[in-house]
């Protein structure tokens, strides 16, 4: 079998970055595929970025156009922050992907087809009446290579003793090899995967593996490539890196907040895509202090994390837009107590159930806004799946230091997307403090809500001797704790529970504005758009014009120098995956300031050779 | 968390201990005075330390429990008490959790919770005080409200079935069901002590008189002249017997498989022909068939502990899967070990 031993006879040409995208079937196994490439990718050095798009449904009628899923990676031999606008190369496994996907392949990219599955029943599925393959202008608009992975896999497999059903679920496994092959990847680390992740099915394994090697050689020795491609490692900072997608990496920041406290992290929750991830890993963790605790509806998840967090635990919850709206009176009740709370929510297309795996940023007025009565909380939003980590610990830091619930916004792109992350020394993390009272704090009683001069509360938990007290949702007097009707009172307590909330503006930086500080043009981003912005305003920079970057971590409070920066440029344009919410925001904020609102709100992620469009338009 | 710091020396309480000495504010006749004079009375005895004990509330007049108790208190959200009460006892089993609650915070907008927690045996104590009405907001149906019955919101009579809480609580798998009466002091404080002694959930539905919006609900029950005729007292292997004399009883009709109302002495009925109350069965049909017992008329209302089993509670689960999972870890992570773990590679400066 020739595979990496045998010296390849094509030339290979190098190339600084590829966008890749495997569509097929629902059941054809894409999401597996495309993160195995990333994985390859990844350990080759690679930087990488990825985007995974699939159906709602688990498993769709097969063939249907609204079954087909996607998996698009960005390779690159630099700091890649997006995973690409367009692919260079498609690789479809059927009629309905390539339907639903060929409108986005670069104009002479390359188009890998499975012929096998372009069958009369499959092309009428889809909705073509005659097979697009034999359509000239396809043919000579990209580099087409025509394979019938279905016949390939099955002669790879002939006599295994497979089932047809197991043999045609291999074919994916031609298609990563084939890749592999295409991009100049090393087998035998791929072939170890396999093996390893069919450990318990070795019969599967071995045919995985058998397929995987097809494809592989299928590539060397037919003559439909010309050329290999490698694209040389990226020059990441030094480091041990590996890969996490958004929630993965959030689930690592809180339990990493276990292990750095000693305090248990205690998670309240129930599952929703595109969150439920969060809670899968966390469950996973008991030996590093972590409790998990799914329960009955989205209500009792975050009311099991305040009634842990008044025992003195580091309480998570973490769901999704149907999800925050049931909450919204609880984190009112965690406004009042002043208990440390985070509540991730990762964004999905809205309202009501809307597209539950598709990405959207139209949480954020919720989530700055959306409680009944004056119950302001600090919102931060994560920028990249591997920020999802850092942001979880920041969220949790600032819950705790100024004991109040916070939001951490994240949204269905960052949380299945993946990227290298560079596994941090203890000494590079937040500190997270809990300080819990341990004597009275005003003679010989306890004052539940005498404030220190940052206005934070103290926080005496069950267990302590002396410290018995009552909290509640009724407005509270200002020392004592206990219930007060007096109109005075509440007031004051409004005024200083807002007043608490803008200090915490103390732990957020300023804004760092990406290129020229004053010019022609501001692109104000938040959450997940960042790389896309980001990357809009390197190439308008590359240009020659006057266009510089600012991003919002911090949504509430916002950052004292922001006014300021708006300010210095002729225009200010905020893109986002919503109807111009942050933009409604700045302008409320922001007197005077009139940003230009970009959206886009088709359950993906900016495009960046969209966001140059429209700067274009308005420089 | 392992950060408790109970008295090594549980001091002798008395029932002062427990007042807040805020002064309760319910309506002059309130049954919730009774039933935190109980509770008070209850829990010096407990051999529990005061700072050890939580009060969790939801709305309604008896969730403002908890402000009246020296202890730590969360006066919370409707109806959701109990996801409270779990999350704290999951986080810190050592407390001693109570769930204090009435019949439309628990059964109606928070049936779901109140269902689950008895489903997973989470070791609280739950007592939901059942006035069959509204009264914080000032006298609507409730879901423990009579059929027929006429409130501010059913001016023409309530069209809805009212649940059956120990049913209910049996139903979801209650390991502890129990009921008794504002105004049967003696019975009452037993029963809260019972509870307290459970290992579980322990769910006491307290018949509790609303003087303002549904006075006298239980009075058929209560009156002198009737209540040794309309009151079952059940206790563990004794007879299921009642009445004045203590003639009348329960039997088991064979034929039927249903509870009948006997007399001993008549027709050949003897002693020994009356049930014997088991409240340690396993098998819930039989506390099932008495909670039902006063749905059909000419049954007696019985009161006492249905239903009291041990079986394993999920906070005790929970930290023996914890215990489980430390102990085969081979060694303690580091954070950056930890962080690591999975396939990495190396980036050389």
């Amino acid at each position: 079998m020739a595979t990496q031993n045998t010296p390849s006879r094509r030339k290979v040409r190098q190339v600084e970055a590829v966008t890749i995208r495997f569509v097929g079937d629902s059941g054809d196994g894409m999401q597996l595929t495309g993160a195995e490439f990333t994985r390859a990718s990844a350990l080759a050095g690679n930087d990488v970025a990825t985007f995974p798009d699939f159906p709602a449904e688990i498993r769709a009628p097969a063939g249907s156009l609204y079954g087909v899923s996607g998996y698009q990676v960005n390779i690159g031999a630099h700091d890649l922050l997006t995973p690409g606008d367009t692919p260079d190369v498609l690789v479809a496994m059927n009629p309905a992907a390539l339907k639903t996907n060929l409108g986005d392949l670069k104009l002479g990219g390359l188009l890998v087809v499975n012929t096998g599955a372009f069958t009369p029943p499959n092309l009428e599925k889809a909705g073509y009446e005659k097979n697009p393959l034999e359509d000239e202008v396809l043919q000579s608009t990209y580099r087409y290579v025509a394979i019938d992975m279905n016949r390939l896999t099955e002669s790879a497999l002939a006599g295994s003793g497979l089932s047809s059903k197991d043999v045609a679920r291999c074919k994916n496994y031609f298609a990563l090899g084939l890749l592999n092959w295409l991009y100049s990847r090393d087998a035998d680390p791929q072939v170890e995967a396999i093996r390893r992740k069919f450990q318990k099915k070795p019969e599967l394994a071995e045919a995985n593996i058998k397929v995987f090697q097809a494809g592989f050689a299928y590539g060397e020795t037919s003559e439909l490539f010309y050329e290999r491609y490698v694209v040389p490692p990226s020059k990441l900072a030094p480091g041990t890196y590996r890969t996490v997608t958004g929630n993965h990496a959030a689930a690592l920041g809180f339990a990493t907040v276990a292990k750095t406290t000693g305090r248990e992290v205690f998670f309240g929750g129930y599952p929703i895509t595109p969150s439920t991830e969060i809670v899968q890993d966390l469950s996973k963790w008991k030996e590093h202090g972590v409790v998990t605790f799914q329960a009955e509806d989205e209500i009792a998840g975050i009311g099991a994390a305040i009634g842990a967090a008044f025992g003195g635990s580091l309480a998570v919850t973490a769901t999704s837009g149907p999800g925050l709206a049931l909450k919204v009176e609880m984190m009112g009740l965690a406004v009042m107590l002043e208990l440390p709370l985070v509540v991730v929510d990762v964004q999905r297309g809205g309202p009501s159930t809307g597209m539950p795996t598709k990405t959207e940023q139209s949480d954020l007025l919720m989530a700055l806004f959306g409680r009944h009565g004056e119950a302001p909380m600090p919102v931060l939003a994560a920028q990249s799946p591997g920020d999802c980590f850092w942001a979880a610990m920041e969220a949790m830091r600032v819950a705790v230091k100024w004991m109040t619930p916070v939001l951490l916004l994240s949204d269905g792109y960052l949380a299945q997307g993946s990227e290298p992350f560079r596994i941090p020394d203890l000494s590079e993390l937040p500190r997270v403090e809990p300080r819990y009272q341990k004597e009275p704090n005003r003679g010989e009683k306890y004052m539940p809500y005498l404030r220190d001069e940052k206005l934070v509360r103290p926080w005496a938990i069950p267990g302590t001797a002396g410290l018995e007290h009552r909290v509640g949702g009724l407005e509270k007097d200002s020392l004592t704790g206990m219930v007060s009707y007096d109109g005075a009172n509440h007031e004051h307590m409004i005024r200083i529970r807002a007043q608490k909330v803008r200090n915490v503006v103390e732990d957020v930086p300023d804004v760092k504005v990406d290129g020229p500080e004053k010019g022609d043009l501001l692109l104000v981003s938040w959450g997940g758009t960042y790389g896309s912005v980001r990357t809009a305003a390197e190439a308008l920079r590359a240009q020659g014009k006057s266009v510089s970057h600012a991003h919002l971590r911090w949504l509430n409070p916002l950052p004292r120098n922001l006014g300021e920066v708006l300010r210095r440029f002729k225009k200010v344009m905020v893109p986002e995956v919503n109807d111009g919410q942050l933009a409604f925001y700045l302008r409320g904020s922001f007197p005077g300031i009139d940003p230009i609102s970009h959206t886009r709100i088709n359950g993906k992620p900016l495009r960046v050779s969209e966001l140059v469009e429209k700067a274009n338009q308005i420089l | 968390m392992s950060t408790t710091t109970t008295a090594p020396v549980i001091p002798a309480y008395t029932k002062k201990d427990f007042e807040s000495g805020v002064d309760p504010r319910w309506c002059p006749g309130c049954g919730d005075y009774s039933i935190i004079n109980q509770v008070q009375r209850a829990l010096p005895s407990a051999g529990v330390a005061r700072e050890n004990i939580v009060f969790v509330s939801g709305i309604g007049c008896s969730s403002r429990f908890p402000y009246y108790m020296h202890n730590y208190g969360m006066h919370t959200v409707h109806g959701r008490a109990p996801s409270f009460a779990a999350g704290l006892k999951l986080s810190r089993p050592e407390l001693q959790v109570w769930v204090v609650t009435g019949d439309g915070d628990a059964l109606a907008i928070g049936g779901n919770h109140f269902i689950h927690a008895l489903r997973r045996n989470i070791d609280i104590k739950i007592l939901m005080f059942n006035n069959r009405i509204y009264g914080l907001t000032k006298g609507q149906v409730s879901p423990t409200s009579e059929l027929g019955k006429k409130t501010k919101t059913t001016p023409h009579g309530s069209p809805d079935y009212p649940f059956n809480p120990p049913a209910l609580a049996l139903g979801a798998g209650g390991t502890f069901v129990a009921r008794s009466i504002d105004v049967e002091g003696a019975h009452l404080g037993a029963v809260v002590q019972a509870a307290q002694a459970h290992k579980g959930t322990a769910y006491v539905e307290i018949y509790q008189n609303c003087p303002v919006f549904n006075d006298g609900a239980y009075q058929n029950l209560t009156d002198k002249a009737v209540k040794a005729d309309r009151q079952l007292r059940m206790e563990h292997g004794k007879p299921l017997l009642f009445g004045k004399d203590m003639k009348k009883g329960i039997r088991f009709d064979p034929r039927t498989a249903h509870l009948e109302v006997v007399t001993v002495g008549e027709n050949g009925v003897k002693e020994a022909d009356i049930l014997v109350h088991d409240a340690h069965r396993d098998d819930p049909t039989l506390a099932f068939m008495l909670a039902n017992l006063d749905q059909a008329p000419g049954f007696p209302t019985p009161i006492g502990v249905f239903r009291d089993v041990r079986r394993p509670t999920v906070d005790e689960i929970t930290w023996q899967l914890v215990g489980e999972a430390k102990a085969a870890a081979k060694k303690q992570l580091s954070v950056p070990e930890f962080l690591a773990q999975g396939e990495t590679w190396t980036v050389k400066g």
